[in-house]
């Protein structure tokens, strides 16, 4: 299994209501119905990734996230996961607080901008970083969006978010717990947060 | 080769009057219906497949005698989509239609001849009501049920009146109810068929039939089931020969449309294209409940829904405003907008796509 699917995996509690924000082909929700027992729904924008979604029976339904989450009522599921997918939104902070209020709590994980080699790619190359996380040309990514953990901090903490849990992950490695931030921000390809109202 | 499944049309009489949603009363109803597959010993295994405006219920095999497939048989079969290895699969005619099932071609029993216009205006929930009757007689008391159109509208009925029974309900290229602009085409095309001079307030069972009437009204169904680019596709602005210089048949288009209408006068009747058409106009949950969440309230159905891009009939707003609602009443639902240039035709024609998601709909 993909270290970042696991550490999600680990992260989300048994028998729990999942929102899946996001859910491309559905592998992450399938393996969180498999291990543990979730109920749940994907939201994907892409038809060919709804089918592949369809076809693992999972629940999905076709939409756009950037359109807001109007449809769902407060408080619905007990997790509303964005796995790698909020650097691709919009507004990316309008569909934070869409996460927050319609789950508990939320997953957000995505690729970490302050990598050290994507530093060093930037300084020596002088070009936009590629690596396995930022596979694209900057003139066809999706991640229009892109952040640092270091970002992340900053905007939970001025909008009153609380970080409940951090998992930082580098090569096939993750360190969960609060590592220095710069630390961290320094040595993580990717970052996994849990966060709450 | 030689495998060749054969269709084959039965009627259940019902043995009680059927109460309609106008208050009036039907006796001596029948059903036509075909069924594909085999009922499990549990009676948990049949699919109710529901057919639109001027479907049938040969849905799928063949008919021996006109050696013709059913309207849904690319879906419906060993392996299908709607598999008759798994499952038990019903098709029925809808009240109202021409096909075997009562309508106003059929004897009334007071005057021992055909109803004509003195057949009562039957509604969406009738059709279900009857089909209920149906499902009753196979003493199955958990289904499925799938269709497209206002085959679609009969499945949403199905989950909304008949909660405890509906496990699962595909919902293809429909809506909660037809828009404005939905009824305003049948509204024209009913116009064509009450002018019509052989129309006779419907009493034409041994005259001249409103045929002329009738084909226009299908000429503009079909022209609702195309859209813009499918017609570009098929017929773009060509002649079928030279220009006439007269106002005959100068286009393909216009050809096109003339062979539909031509074709569907033998097949099909006009008292039951009123009597249908309208009853697709009067559904509305929304109206009746209050609101669609309401209507949907008490579903415990698992919902899939399927939308088509070019489809401006039955369009993908409406079939998310359902999404919306399920969503809202937390219920289980999966939904999907295929890309396709066929308009509202597509439910009967992209069966590729549609296979695979209901294939894994099913299993899921």
């Amino acid at each position: 299994m993909n270290l970042n699917y696991k550490i999600v995996c680990d992260l989300i509690e048994k028998k729990s209501k999942v929102l899946d924000l996001g859910c491309g082909g559905g592998d992450l929700l399938d393996i969180l119905k498999k291990e543990k027992d979730v109920s749940g729904l994907g939201v994907e924008i892409n038809q060919d990734k709804v089918l592949e979604a369809l076809e693992k029976g999972l629940s999905v339904v076709q939409g756009d996230l950037d359109k807001g989450l109007d449809e769902f009522q407060d408080n619905t599921y007990d997790y509303a996961i964005l796995n790698q997918t909020l650097q691709s939104t919009k507004n990316p902070e309008a569909i934070i607080y869409e996460m927050l209020r319609v789950a508990k709590k939320g997953v957000v994980s995505f690729p970490n901008f302050a990598y050290w080699r994507v530093r060093f790619y930037l300084f020596f190359k002088g070009k936009m970083p590629k690596s396995k996380q930022l596979p694209y040309e900057w003139y066809d990514t999706p991640n229009i969006h892109l952040l640092t953990i270091g970002d992340f901090f900053e905007f939970c903490k001025k909008r009153n978010i609380k970080i409940e849990k951090s998992v930082y992950l580098t090569k096939n490695k993750s360190r969960s717990g609060f590592l220095i931030r710069h630390i961290a921000n320094f040595f993580s390809q990717e970052v996994v947060f849990v966060i709450s109202k | 080769m030689g495998n060749e499944n054969y269709a084959e049309t039965k009627i259940y009489k019902v043995n009680e009057p059927l109460k309609l949603k106008s208050g009036k009363v039907l006796k001596d109803v029948k059903i036509a219906y075909q069924t594909y597959g085999k009922l499990n010993d549990n009676k948990d295994n049949a699919i109710l497949v529901l057919h639109a405006l001027t479907g049938s219920a040969h849905a799928a095999y063949t008919n021996k005698k006109t050696g013709k497939k059913g309207w849904w048989d690319d879906m419906i079969g060993p392996n299908k989509a709607f598999d008759t290895n798994k499952y038990f699969i019903i098709s029925s005619n809808v009240l109202g239609s021409c096909y075997g099932t009562t309508g106003p071609t059929s004897i009334n029993p007071e005057t021992n001849k055909p109803y004509g216009l003195d057949f009562p205006v039957i509604t969406i929930e009738d059709m279900v009501n009857l089909q209920k009757k149906l499902i009753d007689f196979f003493g199955i008391k958990k289904l499925i049920t799938a269709g497209g159109s206002m085959g679609g509208m009969q499945a949403l009925e199905w989950a909304i009146r008949y909660p405890d029974m509906v496990k699962s309900s595909i919902l293809i290229a429909t809506s909660a109810r037809l828009n404005a602009q939905g009824i305003a085409f049948n509204a024209v095309a009913r116009n064509a068929i009450l002018t019509d001079k052989n129309f006779n307030n419907g009493d034409y069972y041994d005259k001249e039939t409103p045929s002329s009437g009738l084909a226009i009204a299908r000429m503009i169904g079909h022209i609702t089931y195309l859209c813009e680019e499918a017609m570009y596709q098929k017929f773009g602005r060509e002649f079928k020969d030279a220009p006439s210089f007269d106002f005959g048949i100068d286009f393909q288009v216009e050809s096109y449309l003339a062979h539909q209408g031509k074709i569907f006068v033998d097949r099909f009747d006009a008292n039951s294209y009123l009597y249908i058409t309208k009853a697709l106009d009067y559904y509305d949950p929304i109206k009746e409940f209050g609101s669609l969440e309401k209507a949907l309230e008490k579903t415990n159905s698992r919902f899939l829904i399927i939308s088509f891009s070019s489809d401006w009939l039955f369009t993908t707003a409406q079939s998310k405003q359902m999404v919306h609602a399920l969503i809202k009443l937390n219920k289980d639902v999966s939904f999907v907008e295929l890309e396709s240039k066929c308009g509202h035709d597509a439910f009967l024609l992209e069966f590729e796509k549609q296979t695979k998601i209901i294939k894994s709909f099913l299993r899921g």
